[in-house]
């Protein structure tokens, strides 16, 4: 079991995103200030269109702030090339999408091996480990099926083996449910929990405040600003 | 770089029609240069080879006689006596229109013609039966005939009956005094009109039977091809001296001929090469249009990679190396399409037309240049799609 002391993974700094639709500008993020710790479970949650997508990105460091500072781990990957973003995303990150984001024409083992492929590691090693991810999620029987011969809680278990497979330092779940019946995504829920027990960092994006009562931490998102962080005890008493 | 391949193969092998359509315009590329050049090149060394046949070494002459200028055959003799280092062989020829017959067997496409002495080892004959046609014979204008193998066939069964015979030439009658060895290889072609359908008379006799004055045709044989020039110009400067006008006598040298030939087929194999060229590069917009539409699909494929960690680099090679395996998939087709085609319309034209190496180096190596330079543009596109744009497409 990891440690879940007092080292930060994520420390987001005055982040502002800001976008221009023709002459008026949109402040997506306007003045984040967020530290993570390794070992959390928090959720940020937040309507539509209130930044949250947009500090996911950022967290994904599938985008970059215009202004502020982030450290993931203690490197700094505000001002990052795309390239080197690549690298981040592949080495420490590990995605879990709404919509799963199986690539339909490869089987699922493939699809596990995927991030492995692209840091470089060699085909016995690569198979060897999604072969254990997709043993940890249960699926290890259907390594052959292709996403679309399985149910929607499997494509999304099969996510999350390919999210685990590069051993990720954080694991970055966005609204990992949210096109799932209630009991597949409770089973869902329950995994990310037994992931974070056994020592995962997980943030996981939803608008849905039910939802990020699952969590051990809740961020609160609202007009680009956080206006609730804190337990989830807290925030359940808030509701 | 392996995995790429495959995957390549995959995505060609997922949409094979498209696929297929955007290879049609490679392989109808690929085959028409194929087919083209090949069929130029098998009709040029079908050409090379009917002009090296009639001897790359001889130098033709003709003039025409005015009453007041006219050249003896003695000066032209003289003229090839004094030039023993530029000439091997000289002789007159005179074309005769004539009937052959032998009782009441007629020949109707035989080639009756005078020559000299000499003119056998020009045309490089060996002799079959008898002998060939001597000095004596021209001296004392003898009414004696050397044959064709097929002519001898034809009216006397075969060589050895021919010999002694006597032939009608015009209703005279000449004595055969030797048959030619026989020069068609291939039995089909053993008909009339053929390479030994010929009877070869003293030109002293033939110049006679033709009702002219003068002998105004002379070929003329060098030592070599490289002493063409030297020989075309004497002969040139022995004819102005006797002619005293340019326009009245023409030499021509088979070997300059046949350098103009050569570099005309080259220039028409060049322009029909480069008209097949431009099927080519119009397959190659082919190719990045559909590069470009398979991009667009597959905006969320590469959202997707590109979050799980692809760099650039990578998702340019994956697309690259898709557009090059399908144009080279396409190239192999074609120049298989194009060897059987170019062999095809050979034999049913009648020359030999294999696929030539180079053209099918050419055509493959093309055929990859385009998948890679035409397949870089959608690539680099694709490599630059922002993850988070890409994964919002649908």
């Amino acid at each position: 079991m990891e440690e879940t002391g007092r080292a930060p993974l994520i420390e987001l700094r005055d982040i502002y995103k800001i976008y221009y639709m023709g002459d008026e500008e949109v402040h997506a993020n306007d003045g984040i200030s967020l530290t993570i710790y390794k070992g959390e479970f928090v959720a940020i949650v937040g309507k539509s269109g209130s930044g949250k997508s947009t500090l996911m990105n950022i967290i994904g460091a599938l985008d970059v702030p215009t202004e502020g500072e982030y450290y993931l781990d203690g490197q700094d990957v505000s001002d990052m090339t795309d390239n080197e973003l690549a690298e981040i995303r592949n080495n420490m990150i590990g995605f879990i999408f709404q919509q799963y984001n199986l690539l339909p024409k490869m089987n699922i083992l493939e699809n596990v091996e995927l991030p492995l492929l692209y840091a470089g590691m060699d085909a016995v090693d690569r198979r060897e480990r999604a072969m254990e991810s997709l043993d940890r999620v249960g699926l290890k029987e259907k390594w052959k099926n292709y996403p679309n011969q399985l149910s929607g809680g499997q494509q999304q278990r099969a996510s999350i083996a390919r999210a685990l497979a590069g051993d990720p330092s954080l694991i970055l779940a966005d609204e990992p449910t949210g096109a799932l019946d209630s009991k597949t995504g409770r089973e869902v829920l329950d995994f990310l929990k037994k992931l974070n027990r056994e020592g995962n960092t997980i943030v996981m994006i939803t608008h849905d405040s039910g939802i990020a009562l699952e969590a051990k931490r809740v961020v609160r998102i609202s007009d680009g600003k956080i206006n609730f962080d804190g337990d989830v005890k807290d925030y359940a008493a808030i509701l | 770089m392996l995995q790429s391949f495959k995957m390549a193969l995959r995505s060609i092998w997922g949409n094979k029609m498209r696929s297929f359509l955007t290879m049609l315009g490679i392989i109808i590329g690929v085959g028409a240069v194929i087919i083209l050049v090949s069929i130029v090149n098998g009709y040029m060394s079908y050409m090379i080879e009917s002009f090296t046949s009639m001897g790359v070494n001889r130098i033709t002459v003709s003039y025409v006689a005015m009453p007041s200028r006219s050249i003896d055959v003695d000066e032209f003799y003289d003229f090839y006596m004094e030039n023993p280092d530029l000439y091997q062989q000289m002789t007159p020829t005179v074309s005769v229109s004539a009937t052959v017959k032998h009782g009441s067997d007629t020949m109707d496409s035989t080639s009756v013609g005078g020559y000299g002495e000499e003119y056998l080892d020009i045309m490089g004959y060996g002799i079959g039966a008898g002998r060939s046609l001597l000095y004596s014979d021209m001296a004392s204008r003898q009414k004696v005939a050397f044959i064709g193998d097929y002519v001898a066939e034809e009216l006397y069964g075969s060589a050895e009956n021919a010999v002694g015979e006597t032939i009608k030439i015009n209703g005279d009658a000449y004595t055969v005094v030797g048959v030619a060895e026989r020069q068609t290889e291939d039995a089909a072609d053993f008909d009339d009109g053929c390479t030994d359908d010929f009877v070869w008379i003293p030109y002293s006799r033939a110049v006679k039977l033709s009702r002219n004055a003068n002998i105004t045709s002379y070929t003329f044989t060098s030592w070599d091809t490289d002493s063409t020039d030297a020989c075309t110009e004497a002969l040139e400067s022995f004819l102005y001296d006797h002619l005293l006008n340019e326009n009245l006598y023409t030499v021509t040298a088979m070997s300059s001929l046949l350098d103009s030939l050569n570099e005309q087929i080259g220039m028409m194999s060049m322009m029909l090469g480069g008209i097949a060229g431009i099927s080519l590069l119009v397959a190659g917009v082919g190719v990045m249009n559909i590069m470009l539409v398979s991009v667009t699909e597959r905006t969320r494929e590469i959202g997707i990679r590109k979050a799980l960690g692809a760099k650039r680099r990578v998702i340019l090679q994956q697309f690259i190396i898709e557009a090059a395996v399908t144009s080279t998939i396409g190239g192999v087709i074609g120049i298989i399409f194009g060897s059987l085609c170019s062999t095809g319309i050979g034999s049913l034209i009648g020359i030999e037309a294999p696929p030539t190496v180079g053209a099918v180096i050419v055509s493959f190596s093309v055929s990859v240049g385009i998948g890679l330079i035409f397949g870089f543009m959608p690539a680099s596109r694709a490599s630059k799609l922002s993850p988070i744009d890409a994964l919002r497409s649908d």
